[in-house]
């Protein structure tokens, strides 16, 4: 749980089902996270650029412009490409998990997904991030996820 | 036996005969025997040709020839020269002293060597004396022979005594014998006259060359004619020269020259002579070369005979050939008759009259045919064979008779056409068997038509089958896609639902009741139910899809079953059963898909812990040598499973409790997923059960991945 005086992590949630999408948003919330939504590809790369999350969910089945997509842009973009990316997919198939790595995800997440595990995932992540950027100036290089 | 009376055998030797001739000349009282003796000597000494001696006779009024050499029989005949015909040249030479020469005639006188030279000497006994007789010799010149003049000068001194001795009668009986004999020499057969015993009396020359042989004769020579002498007294003493009439007979006798068989016709008769007995008159006909005439004719006689019968028996042979060959053959002439024709050629052109009209029309319309036919070699000229095809009948039954003849000439040395040699073969079968094979092709095409349009049929079944495949892979595949997508749409209801349940149950928002927490309990664990449900269809979709891939790997057999064991510890402390795992031997360790057989293993040994309300469980590892396979067998004391339900349980969706609220759970999909899974790794799952007794599922996996 983040603590008061600190300012709690954004996570920005992109899931055009908005039942999933409230629920996962609801969750972090309870869980003491800051959470901002996008429905589609093009708004969560706006919302990325504007707001700069600490982390972003990626359902990668979208409209207007899917998950893999949004997420090579970003990792192109210097302003977003250091903001770790979960995917989340409901296709269980090699092919998504493969397809999702490529696009330059960090993580990737099996619907259904219990709340619970994804706000675990959620904290693993940001903990290797968090020691990531205090140890930037010592080493260039992550101990990896 | 025989010895010779006409004349004596001279012997060779110039000086000795000589001195011989002299001696006899001068001892001899006998003129004539003198005369020829010294004509024969002269002859054989001197090469004088020819000699006479002419005497008077008792009346001094004739010449008289008393001996004679190389002079014709006709001459001495001829010879008459009268004394007194003072003008003849011949009186006048005698009445010379000196010999007087005359040339060659002819003359216009009788003398009896006229057409050579020839001297005449007159015989006296001296100069001063008439002289009484002549020596006429023949001679090359005028000058006169030495031994002439010797000779003439010996004679003349026996001319007086010879007058005075001798009877002019004699002397005329001694010409006429001298007569006979030159006659009798001039004949060539041999004459021989004997006596009735076979003794000789007279032969001629010819006989003498047969039956006497000279003095100096070779020993072969005088074999030979021992022999002949032998041979003639033995055919004359047979009873043939009794008879009075000549008798005919073979006589076969050597020649002593040439030591080869003479054969003779003897002819034998008897002369009777009242002064002197029974004489044998002999005369041999040479007959060898008529006998040798009459072997080579028979000869040539017998040859002919011979070449006849071979002719005969070629002929016969031929026929015999032709009349063998089961096709008709005809030979015909330059005017197209028939000349010979075999027995199967009768039957067409020649039939017996008893055969009746029809039969007649028959073969006179097949004769007709022949003629037409084989005027084409007739009339065309160069040509010698033609073929072609001729429609006869046969004449007894009526029927057609299509045949092929070929006809072929044959010519003279002379390059003549002599003959027309025609050869007919009955085409009957070969029509019959063409037709046949027009049949059988016609069957063969139909046959091949049907098979290639039943290829054609099976060519387009096996496209619409290709299509049909096609169509089945590209529906498999949108069913293996529909199902991904089901999954993938059922998910994220499901997961709002799990999500929203887990929520309310963390007290997200707010206190949840005791009753309210219930409920929410059995939404979250139908849900999960369903999420199995849904997971399992998706793992067969995946596996008939064939996109389930294989991640090989070599690890130890009783590690996994020790992981699945932890992993359900949970249920088996629920259980009370006793659940232990053993190996059986050494084992090998096995390369496969770590992942699948856990997920198989997690699988049998979940249901044996389902469906054993009590007893045990317990997990078996094994190799087994011979197959090279590993075996993990799961045995539990549980419900059973009845024989007839065994191959069920590994279908989809199949529990042997088969209400839709099983009260043992599980989606009904796992054996049959397992099942898949070990025939993906090359294995198989064995099941072994009694119903009350407990059941025994057995997964077997190769060691080692089989390549295929």
């Amino acid at each position: 749980m983040p603590d008061s005086q600190k300012i709690s992590p954004l996570v920005l949630v992109v899931e055009d089902y908005q039942d999933a999408r409230e629920m996962y948003a609801a969750y972090l919330r309870f869980s003491g996270f800051r959470v901002a939504e996008a429905t589609n590809g093009i708004e969560a790369i706006e919302k990325s650029v504007l707001l700069s999350p600490d982390i972003i969910l990626m359902d990668l089945a979208l409209p207007k412009m899917d998950g893999w997509e949004a997420t090579r842009r970003l990792k192109l973009d210097e302003r977003t490409q250091h903001i770790p990316i979960v995917a989340l997919t409901g296709h269980a198939l090699a092919g998504h998990a493969e397809g999702a790595r490529q696009a330059g995800c960090d993580a990737f997440v099996t619907k259904p997904c219990l709340p619970d595990a994804l706000v675990a995932e959620i904290q693993r992540m940001l903990a290797s991030r968090v020691g990531d950027r205090k140890d930037t100036k010592r080493a260039p290089k992550a101990p990896g996820r | 036996m025989l010895r010779s009376a006409s004349r004596a055998v001279q012997l060779p030797g110039d000086v000795d005969s000589k001195l011989a001739l002299a001696e006899f000349l001068l001892t001899n009282v006998d003129f004539q025997a003198s005369a020829r003796r010294a004509i024969d000597w002269l002859a054989s000494h001197t090469g004088v040709q020819q000699v006479v001696v002419a005497v008077e006779d008792a009346t001094a009024s004739q010449l008289l020839l008393v001996a004679e050499h190389g002079v014709s029989s006709a001459a001495i005949v001829d010879f008459s020269l009268s004394r007194d015909d003072g003008a003849h040249p011949l009186v006048q030479a005698m009445a010379s002293v000196e010999p007087t020469f005359f040339d060659h005639g002819p003359h216009s006188f009788r003398t009896p060597i006229d057409s050579v030279p020839f001297h005449v000497i007159p015989l006296r006994s001296d100069d001063a004396s008439p002289a009484h007789g002549i020596l006429l010799a023949s001679a090359v010149g005028p000058e006169l022979h030495p031994e002439v003049a010797w000779l003439g000068r010996m004679l003349s001194r026996q001319v007086d005594r010879l007058l005075s001795r001798h009877t002019v009668a004699e002397t005329r009986v001694g010409q006429e014998r001298m007569l006979l004999y030159s006659i009798i020499n001039a004949v060539t057969d041999p004459i021989l006259l004997t006596d009735v015993e076979g003794k000789l009396i007279i032969a001629n020359t010819h006989a003498e060359k047969l039956f006497a042989a000279p003095e100096d004769a070779s020993e072969g020579w005088r074999r030979a004619v021992g022999l002949n002498n032998m041979l003639f007294s033995a055919a004359l003493s047979t009873s043939a020269v009794a008879q009075l009439e000549p008798a005919r007979r073979e006589l076969l006798l050597v020649d002593p020259l040439e030591g080869s068989d003479l054969l003779f016709e003897l002819l034998s008769s008897r002369a009777k002579d009242e002064r002197q007995g029974t004489y044998v008159v002999s005369i041999l006909r040479n007959v060898t070369d008529l006998a040798r005439a009459k072997e080579e004719i028979e000869e040539s006689y017998r040859t002919l005979r011979l070449a006849q019968a071979d002719v005969r028996d070629e002929r016969h042979r031929l026929d015999l050939i032709i009349d063998s060959v089961a096709d008709p053959i005809l030979v015909t002439d330059q005017e197209g008759d028939i000349v010979l024709l075999n027995e199967p050629a009768e039957r067409l052109f020649n039939v017996p009259p008893s055969a009746g009209e029809p039969a007649q029309r028959h073969v006179r319309a097949n004769g007709a045919h022949l003629t037409s036919f084989v005027s084409n070699v007739l009339t065309r000229t160069g040509e010698q064979r033609y073929r072609g095809e001729i429609q006869l009948s046969d004449p007894l039954t009526g029927r057609a008779l299509p045949v092929e003849g070929v006809a072929g000439t044959i010519l003279s040395e002379q390059g003549e056409l002599m003959w027309v040699v025609t050869i007919l073969h009955d085409l009957t079968e070969a029509i019959e068997k063409a037709k046949l094979y027009e049949r059988l092709k016609q069957g063969s095409e139909e046959l091949e038509r049907k098979v290639q349009e039943a290829t054609a049929d099976i060519a387009e079944q096996n496209e619409l089958l290709r299509r049909q495949h096609i169509a089945l892979e590209q529906a498999s595949a949108l069913k293996s896609q529909f199902l991904a997508n089901m999954s993938h749409e059922f998910r994220t209801p499901l997961n709002a639902i799990l999500g929203y349940t887990h929520m309310l149950l963390n007290g997200v928002t707010g206190v949840v009741t005791d009753s309210q927490r219930k409920s929410l309990t059995r939404i979250d664990s139908n849900s999960r139910h369903l999420l199995a449900l849904i997971n399992d269809i998706l793992d067969i979709t995946r596996i008939e899809a064939g996109r389930m891939p294989l991640n090989l790997s070599t690890f130890q057999v009783q590690e996994l079953v020790r992981e699945v064991m932890s992993e359900l510890e949970p249920i088996v402390k629920r259980s009370n059963l006793s659940v232990t795992a053993r190996t059986r031997g050494t084992l090998p360790s096995l390369k496969s898909d770590r992942q699948k057989v856990k997920q198989i293993l997690l699988n049998l040994l979940s249901n044996a812990l389902k469906f054993t309300p009590t007893g045990a469980v317990t997990i078996t590892a094994s190799y087994d040598e011979r197959r090279r396979s590993i075996a993990v067998a799961v045995r539990d004391t549980g419900v059973g499973i009845p024989l007839p339900d065994q191959t069920q349980v590994f279908e989809d969706f199949r529990q042997l409790d088969n209400s839709p609220a099983r009260g043992y759970g599980g989606t009904g999909l796992g054996l049959s997923i397992c099942r898949r899974l070990s025939q993906m790794l090359g294995g198989s799952i064995e099941l072994d059960s009694e119903p009350g007794q407990g059941s025994t599922f057995t997964l077997r996996l190769p060691s080692r991945p089989k390549r295929r």
